[in-house]
């Protein structure tokens, strides 16, 4: 991959998170009430490391939901055959909660207008937060992120893909010209 | 317990059969299917995928579950779902059922869904209609939702399908559940065993890769799952056995009988049931049987159809 420039690696990707997880913290004076929700897949990856850097710091596990959101999309009308859908699992009530949605690539904005949709359906969370990886901006809804990573400014002929042990095999983040 | 899907789409306008359905679509619909279960356990049970759509619930025969399942599915997806009883629509006054179609379609449906006594009726509409067709049940040929609500419950109580030892037990004949179970339960690999009154089991059946028992003792020896069917006193026009209660005394699943199938069998049965003559009431009401799951599951499959077929063409 001539085209493709590494712009985070390992270290740079937990830095930023445990950064996010202090955070998280200062925002909402401790883990009261505090719930993190990851969106399928790569956001669930980040919001169980999340979850235990929190752990660690304030001693006390969190409650951790998972979110897929291909049932809120706003482009399923138009696409012919339909993408194949995960499983839901947040086995907590949200009412009352503060909600960290947790995502990797922050990009149109589009994810997290459906997430919060789906969300709202659950319950009545008191708060809800946005945590990304990667800001790339090019917004097409007015959503911004509480917990950013990394701003990354972007061309729309770039992709940025991020990459997790979990699923791809490492942790980096690159840029590619497509 | 989750399959690795080597097929992330079905690339088919229809749902008609089972038996034209690969291993990969099967499995996809059946993962799909798995993701819904959550909804329907939610407070709010409601998604917003498909609304808009328009699914036209088309019977030509008496159902509660099925009709029921597609209704709720479709709402549970923001669908409008609209039902049509053949016995309180224009098809009294004789309409066929093609002109019936061709006015549904004039008032531009997304899905139908059609029930009929013909075999092959579905079949017909998908090919002049340009909307998705689901056959839920034509004539005593395929009811593919049935089979895809079987074989989901069994791979939750089972882990698997593949290796299973499945008896089904009655009126093969007249059961278009039995042959769509037979086509999908041995695509994925399961070894079933038939057993019923010889006038109710087809000559060739062996064909399809199933063994035919005439005792049912011997298709429930250490099986896995059992699934009883109704007999369907409606479609049976020649008298094929001598009464309900001599059906029964050979028939009858029960206590006894049961005893032959592995401890963890589980119990299945389409329904409606008809208790004392297909299977003894306190084995239906049995840990064993799973007769209720096969009805939850059934919104979860009919939900995932829903979604995959979407109402969309797949050109």
């Amino acid at each position: 991959m001539e085209n493709s420039k590494t712009v985070m690696d390992a270290e740079g990707i937990d830095r930023s998170l445990t950064r996010i997880a202090y955070e998280i913290l200062e925002k909402n004076k401790g883990v009261e009430e505090l719930a993190l929700i990851g969106i399928r897949s790569r956001g669930v990856f980040l919001a169980i490391r999340l979850k235990d850097k929190i752990a660690s710091i304030e001693k006390k596990e969190i409650p951790l939901g998972i979110l897929d959101i291909t049932l809120y999309r706003d482009d399923l009308q138009s696409s012919h055959p339909k993408p194949v859908l995960g499983k839901t699992d947040i086995p907590f009530s949200i009412d009352g909660q503060k909600v960290v949605l947790i995502d990797d690539v922050l990009f149109t904005g589009r994810t997290i207008r459906a997430a919060m949709d789906a969300l709202i359906d659950f319950g009545r969370p008191k708060m809800i937060q946005l945590a990304v990886l990667i800001d790339r901006g090019h917004r097409e809804l007015p959503i911004r992120a509480d917990f950013v990573g990394k701003s990354l400014p972007s061309s729309l002929w770039e992709a940025v893909n991020v990459h997790l042990t979990e699923k791809d095999g490492s942790d980096n983040v690159t840029v590619e010209i497509k | 317990m989750k399959t690795e899907l080597n097929l992330n789409k079905l690339n088919r306008k229809d749902l008609l059969g089972i038996k034209e359905l690969s291993v990969e679509e099967i499995n996809l619909i059946l993962e799909t299917a798995d993701s819904f279960v959550e909804i329907s356990t939610r407070e709010i049970k409601k998604v917003p995928t498909l609304r808009g759509k328009t699914i036209i619930n088309l019977f030509y025969e008496a159902s509660t579950r099925t009709r029921t399942s597609f209704e709720i599915a479709g709402k549970r997806l923001s669908a409008d779902t609209v039902n049509i009883t053949a016995s309180t629509s224009s098809v009294v006054k004789g309409e066929t059922l093609i002109d019936t179609a061709k006015n549904l379609e004039a008032m531009n449906p997304d899905i139908i869904v059609i029930r009929h006594s013909a075999a092959g009726a579905p079949h017909m509409l998908a090919r002049i209609l340009r909307q998705s067709i689901i056959n839920a049940g034509d004539g005593a040929h395929e009811h593919p939702t049935q089979a895809l609500l079987d074989m989901m419950t069994i791979k939750s109580r089972k882990g698997g399908i593949a290796g299973l030892k499945i008896a089904i037990i009655g009126d093969i004949a007249h059961s278009r559940v039995a042959r769509s179970n037979i086509h999908g339960l041995t695509k994925m690999g399961a070894r079933v065993f038939l057993a019923g009154p010889p006038t109710m089991i087809p000559y060739d059946m062996a064909k399809l890769g199933v063994t035919v028992h005439t005792r049912m003792e011997e298709a429930i020896e250490d099986a896995d799952v059992v699934m009883t069917l109704r007999i369907q006193t409606e479609r049976e026009k020649q008298c094929i056995f001598p009464s309900l209660r001599e059906y029964a005394e050979h028939f009858s699943l029960n206590k006894k009988n049961i005893s032959l199938a592995r401890k963890d069998v589980i119990i299945m049965h389409p329904g409606p049931v008809n208790r004392g003559v297909e299977i003894s009431p306190d084995l239906a009401d049995s840990t064993n049987s799973v007769i209720l799951d096969q009805v939850t599951n059934g919104v979860a499959v009919r939900m995932a159809l829903l979604y995959l077929l979407g109402g969309g063409s797949s050109e």
